[in-house]
């Protein structure tokens, strides 16, 4: 072999070259994520997982909550009462005579309430005394207590306004007739169904498990094979590097996205009355702000274990918790809720249940997008900054 | 004829943050085209350090680093262009097949078109790549490895190629088929800097830097630096067996330098104007000295300082002393079957008590799972394993209990303290307390651990993790020793010191079987079992195995000789 | 054979902690946790912001505005003038709630007659919606309640007279220290052993155990039992912040608590085992221990009744452990659980953990090959 027969011609400094590298990077990337079995876990097996428990795991409606109502006088005002909570979709009733027996299942867990209708209700109806009606609940499920007891409430108060229309001259009408009464509607979610806003929001967790945890640990461990090391005496510069890895995670994370929302609408029956591109817009701009963490995390830490967690906690959690896709960010203190201004999951949060159950409602989406791209720009102008063609 | 440089270090240093010393002192060399510019020195001497701060990668702390005319420090664009550098482990992309790997250094180099097509055909040729560039690169074997390593850094034509440790765990065949591409590559004007642990590669290098802690030790010619010990090197022959006492005794005499076996005989190197030391008073008859040529790491030793000349204190019987003549270790038809894939077949050997046993062969041929077999950590599919007399599978806790075993790497507790290390494989070898204290003095006492015993096992130097494992490995006074690859990446004096304890144990009844890639240990064993393709293919002493590739060309052949003759003879037979 | 074992567990103790790794695991979570979880998680609404179209002129509009803007969740009251303001309030979130009174709305009210207000709530955030929808009907009860009282020198119709046990103020830490008991507690049993053995892998040390003269039992156990000890030093750590620090009740049996602690653990632990078993490097096993945790903990009550999933999902849920240990933890901490409650909550928990660590103990034998 001679010199001559070695010298290839190289093209390696025009914009053709340039776009060639990237390619060439952006499909060695494509095919490692395909053949990598971490890849299918985090990308295909967990988004599966985070939907499945959302979509039928984690439901904050009340739905057939067994409840004991204690009778301790069976009258026929107590078992009109009593048919209107059997009647009730929330509840599941048991009748019982003592309460004791209701009150051990309370702590035992086997009924959420006990409402309690006194011996002396009926008499006390009819001579237009205060009847009180009782109800227990176990207050160590606040979320549950508190629905229970505003249901039960407005059970009562509908029993009231019935017997008041239907047994007129049973009890004194204006000793029952509730004066003022709400009439609540949903916007959006008119069947109130949680699901409706959960899944949405686990799309973002979702983004948030590809965008950093999946890029930090590949690319970790890229480090760890001592490849990156090879590629930084090529030609390659930071641009290509970057843009190497940044593509092939972006279309990864718009793919699982389309998948998450296909699924959220076809099988868990969640509407979407935004439009595409819109969806589209926003996720692409969500991606934006992860990737340049996961793809930050891996440089500093260059090691797969550290790396996994640092995109757990610092990522993963945060987004969990404090996103406000499941926790109600007002009900957070102060400092904490501050510290979500920051956090470009709330954005995303946001904007998805918008474009799910309102629609393109523009003053809420596009502030969301201008501060997630003023965060994406940021990330990414520091993502430049702290990557060099040399090992340190 | 003016010899063209392609790369000049002047007065560099390089310092890490966090190190107390410079893992590159004031080091200046130059690098010239159409030559092999060799870089030897143990772990931690600073070779990988100095190819990256050649790549460009690193920037030096002090001095300068000038290739093909551009300071690193401001031009590392030119530089890519120019220089094609293979990392340790080749840089290769394991998930993706062998021509996805050379397409995308094509792309990344931009080479384009016609050349490209010309690139791949000469390339795969070249490396004997051509069947296979559907294959995963990860699933290629060492060999293979390596030269697609070298095909993806030739897909253009540098100037300089550098190539860090490119002969790590690779075959003997392998490593010579690669050595002939490179004086190919020689031959076209390119300069090839080629870094290794290997004293022997060095011999091969047009020029040599030897450094040592970051320090140069030498740099120029490898003939000159061993010509600079000519008339200094014998061989002690017709020593019968007692080759091993021989060299406790010659090593003590202040005239030699550097004593080492050497299949049958013991290698002694004198000291300058020192005169030929005395056989008379080794207490062997018809001992014989002999002068013989020099070696590149007689030279390198004597630089050194010269080997270590103490006895060492290792000097216990073992805790259960088997008196009887049976084998200590003995293998019986060895097989493992992987599903479809046979790792071995029917192997089988027997070590007796006191003999130094040594396992050889290419990576991925066997070698390695007949070991593990060996130790129990892996179940043959068919035959017998037995150590100290126990079948290891059916009476494993009582054979374990009898060896003692130094994995590969040296695997310890590195977040653990020296004396923790030692406190814990005590413990679980079920030593009583007052055992484990003696134990524990002595072995710090014997290995001199003393200064480090309270750091923590990962901080400390190569040379004392090495004793370290090696002192976890006897504290229960084991009657059998399990040595698996124990000086990998040790300097050369440290490796002698290491076999001085080795031998003084094997002299009071110790049975060893260990396993190597320097063939020059393998010298050191006194039987040899070559395993190849899963088969064992050649069994006996390095003399006895060297024979088989003695011939009239080549009267005085190495065992390295010995070892590419028996793998080529058993591929040459028909299947 | 003990003496072999605690040699082990020492160097499992020293490596843990001297590991920055995993000291870090050790120590960074609950203490985030402890800091954000605790706050967090609340299903309380505060901070609410409402809206008002208040299309009557008479006093008893204002009167119940009035009742809503003393309400300390509602942080917020604004006044709109039309119903396109309410729509674009609405839609772009900057309130959860709107009220609309009607024009005619006192006068109706005045004459004895029935008068309804219109309450929109914002059904992207359905529960903390259906939750505040709750505060409203609880204020317009009371009002009818006084309304009634004054106009009719009547006792006024019954209303509905809440008791909330074991947690009468609703706080949320209450709820939420318990749960960070039994969520840290599960963390730190599942991690500490997927990592210990993943780490020995890792380093190569492995082997040096499976040459050693130790029998895989004795290796199982020497990995399982720092687990246990760490998992049981977390339980008491975060519940002695919860009572000390965040001032929650603990108003059961110590001993059941411990009781509990160690056969969950054990059920955990059994789980770690076999998560280390396939991994092969140390970030593999915190990957495995997420993925195993993250639905776990979201299936087992803690997040969400186990009564609104659907009645397959709840018997699936039956094989969680994390499922009992939660009810024993939150009963111990808060309702004095009573000893044959715990028990029937402990015996499932123990039979999966027998299950758990004897399957384990099988996989990690047959992969130690």
């Amino acid at each position: 072999m001679t010199a001559s027969q070695y010298n290839a011609s190289e093209d390696s400094d025009s914009w053709r070259a340039w776009w060639r590298r990237v390619r060439g990077l952006s499909r060695k990337e494509m095919i490692q994520i395909v053949r990598d079995p971490s890849s299918y876990l985090i990308a295909g097996l967990m988004p599966l997982v985070l939907l499945f428990i959302f979509g039928y795991g984690v439901s904050l409606d009340l739905r057939q909550v067994p409840v004991t109502v204690v009778i301790e006088n069976t009258t026929p005002e107590a078992n009109s009462l009593l048919r209107s909570f059997s009647n009730s979709r929330y509840f599941i009733v048991e009748q019982a005579v003592h309460r004791k027996q209701a009150e051990e299942d309370l702590l035992a867990g086997r009924v959420k309430g006990v409402i309690t209708l006194a011996s002396d209700f009926s008499d006390r109806l009819g001579r237009g005394d205060s009847a009180p009606v009782q109800i227990l609940v176990d207050g160590s499920d606040p979320n549950t207590a508190g629905l229970v007891l505003n249901y039960a409430q407005g059970v009562w108060s509908n029993w009231l306004v019935q017997e008041a229309i239907a047994q007129g001259d049973l009890v004194p009408r204006e000793h029952l007739l509730p004066i003022v009464y709400l009439e609540p509607r949903y916007w959006f979610n008119p069947e109130a169904r949680s699901q409706n806003f959960l899944i949405p929001g686990s799309v973002a967790i979702i983004m948030t498990l590809i965008g950093t945890l999946l890029t930090a640990l590949v690319i970790a461990r890229e480090w760890e094979r001592g490849t990156i090391e090879a590629l930084m005496t090529t030609p390659v510069g930071v641009s290509e590097f970057l843009l190497g890895k940044l593509i092939p995670y972006f279309l990864l994370g718009m793919g699982a996205m389309s998948l998450a929302a296909t699924a959220a609408v076809w099988v868990f029956n969640v509407p979407f009355r935004g439009s595409i591109p819109m969806l589209l817009a926003v996720t692409a701009l969500f991606l934006l702000t992860m990737l340049p963490q996961g793809l930050l995390i891996s440089t500093v830490t260059r090691n797969q274990f550290v790396a996994s967690q640092a995109a757990l906690i610092a990522a993963f959690l945060p987004a969990f918790e404090l996103s406000g896709f499941i926790f109600e960010i007002s009900s957070m203190p102060p400092a904490i809720r501050i510290l979500t201004y920051f956090l470009p999951a709330r954005y995303y949060v946001t904007s998805l249940q918008t474009l799910f159950l309102a629609g393109d409602v523009l003053p809420v989406l596009l502030p969301a997008m201008a501060t997630l791209a003023t965060i994406a720009a940021i990330l990414l102008s520091l993502l430049v900054y702290k990557t060099r063609m040399r090992l340190e | 004829m003016a010899v063209r440089l392609l790369a000049e270090v002047r007065q560099v240093t390089k310092q890490f943050r966090g190190n107390s010393t410079p893992a590159i002192d004031q080091l200046s060399l130059s690098i010239a085209a159409g030559e092999v510019t060799g870089l030897v020195g143990p772990d931690g001497a600073g070779k990988t350090t100095l190819i990256r701060l050649l790549a460009g990668l690193m920037l030096p702390t002090a001095g300068q680093v000038v290739v093909c005319g551009d300071d690193t420090q401001t031009g590392t664009n030119h530089l890519r262009h120019v220089v094609s550098y293979m990392p340790q482990r080749f840089g290769l992309y394991e998930d993706l097949t062998v021509a996805e790997n050379l397409r995308l250094y094509a792309d990344l180099r931009g080479v384009i078109g016609q050349p490209r097509d010309d690139a791949f055909r000469r390339l795969l040729a070249f490396t004997a790549l051509g069947p296979f560039t559907g294959r995963l690169a990860g699933k290629l074997s060492g060999g293979m490895k390596q030269k697609l390593g070298l095909a993806c850094a030739l897909i253009h034509t540098p100037q300089l190629l550098l190539l860090d440790e490119p002969s790590v765990g690779v075959d003997p065949i392998s490593r010579r088929e690669l050595w002939r591409m490179v004086y190919d590559l020689v031959d076209e004007g390119i300069g090839v800097v080629w870094s290794t642990a290997y004293l022997d590669e060095a011999e091969r290098c047009a020029t040599v830097l030897l450094l040592n802690q970051g320090q140069q030790l030498y740099f120029g010619p490898p003939k000159e630096l061993t010509a600079s010990v000519t008339g200094r090197s014998f061989l002690l022959e017709n020593l019968g067996h007692s080759r091993r006492r021989v060299l406790s005794r010659v090593i003590k005499r202040h005239e030699v330098v550097d004593a080492v076996i050497q299949g049958a005989s013991v290698r002694v190197v004198i000291a300058a104007d020192a005169p030929i030391p005395d056989v008379a008073g080794l207490g062997v008859p018809h001992a014989v000295l002999v002068p013989t040529a020099p070696r590149f790491e007689d030279a390198f030793v004597d630089l050194l300082g010269g080997g270590p000349k103490h006895e060492s204190p290792l000097g216990q019987a073992p805790h259960d002393p088997l008196v009887d003549g049976a084998p200590v270790v003995e293998a019986i038809g060895l097989t493992k079957q992987f599903g479809n894939f046979t790792a071995a077949k029917d192997i089988s050997f027997r070590i007796p008590r006191g003999e130094i046993y040594g396992l050889l062969g290419p990576n991925g041929a066997g070698k390695s799972t007949t070991f593990k077999m060996m130790c129990g950590l892996l179940r043959p599919t068919e035959g017998t394993a037995r150590v100290a007399g126990y079948d290891l599978h059916r009476a494993g806790g009582a054979a374990r209990r009898r060896l003692g075993y130094m994995a590969q790497k040296f695997s310890l507790y590195g977040d653990l303290s020296v004396r923790q290390n030692l406190e814990f494989f005590a413990g679980v070898y079920g030593l009583s307390r007052i055992r484990r204290r003696q134990a524990t003095t002595r072995v710090i006492e014997t290995f001199g651990l003393a200064p480090y015993l309270e750091q923590n096992a990962g901080d400390i130097p190569l040379g004392f993790k090495q004793r370290l494992a090696l002192a976890s490995a006897v504290m229960h006074n084991p009657a059998v020793l399990f040595l698996d690859e124990p000086t990998s990446g040790v300097d050369p004096l440290t490796r002698r010191e290491f076999w001085l304890h080795i031998n003084a144990m094997v002299e009071h009844g110790v049975t060893v079987m260990v396993t190597t890639h320097f063939l020059d240990e393998a010298e050191y064993c006194d039987r040899i079992g070559l395993v190849y393709h899963g088969h064992m293919i050649a069994q006996g002493s390095p003399d006895e195995l060297k024979d088989a590739a003695r011939s009239d060309d080549r009267p005085d052949p190495t065992l390295e000789d010995a070892f590419i003759e028996l793998v080529e003879h058993y591929d040459r037979q028909p299947v | 054979m003990w003496q072999r074992i605690r040699t082990l567990l020492i160097k499992e103790l020293l490596a843990l902690w001297r590991d920055p790794k995993s000291r870090g695991i050790l120590i960074v979570p609950p203490l985030v946790e402890m800091c954000v979880f605790a706050f967090v998680a609340t299903q309380e609404v505060k901070g609410v912001h409402m809206a008002v179209l208040n299309q009557d002129q008479g006093s008893v509009a204002r009167d119940l505005i009035a009742r809503f803007e003393g309400v300390p969740n509602f942080s917020e009251v604004r006044f709109v003038a039309s119903e396109r303001e309410i729509a674009r309030e609405l839609n772009s979130g900057d309130v959860l709630m709107a009220l609309h009174f009607p024009p005619d709305f006192s006068r109706r009210v005045v004459s004895g007659e029935s008068a309804a207000v219109q309450i929109l709530l914002d059904g992207r955030r359905s529960n903390a919606a259906q939750i505040v929808a709750g505060y409203a009907t609880e204020i317009v009860a009371r009002f009818n309640f006084e309304l009634t009282s004054q106009q009719n020198s009547v006792t006024p119709a019954s209303v509905v007279v809440p008791r909330i046990w074991f947690n009468p103020n609703q706080q949320t830490t209450w709820n939420s220290a318990p749960s960070l008991v039994g969520i840290l507690t599960t963390l730190m049993g599942l991690v500490v052993t997927a990592l210990s053995v993943a780490r020995e892998r890792e380093l190569g040390t492995f082997e040096q155990l499976l040459v050693s003269p130790l029998s895989p039992r004795e290796i199982i156990l020497g990995k399982t039992l720092p687990a246990l000890l760490v998992g049981l030093a977390e339980a008491t750590a975060m519940a002695l912040v919860g009572v000390f620090l965040l001032r929650v009740p603990f108003t059961g049996s110590i001993f059941l608590f411990y009781l509990a602690t160690v056969v969950y653990l054990v059920a955990v632990i059994g789980v770690g085992l076999f998560v280390s078993s396939l991994a092969k490097t140390q970030q593999q096993a915190i990957l495995g221990t997420f993925m195993f945790m993250v639905p776990s903990m979201m299936l087992s009550g803690f997040a969400s009744p186990i009564e609104n999933m659907p009645v397959w999902l709840q018997n699936a849920t039956r094989i969680n452990p994390i499922r009992y240990y939660i009810v024993i933890v939150k009963g111990v901490f808060l309702k004095d659980l009573p000893a044959e409650l715990v028990i029937a909550n402990l015996w499932p928990m123990a039979i999966i953990g027998v299950v758990t660590l004897a399957a384990a103990g099988w996989l990690f034998r047959h992969r130690m090959e």
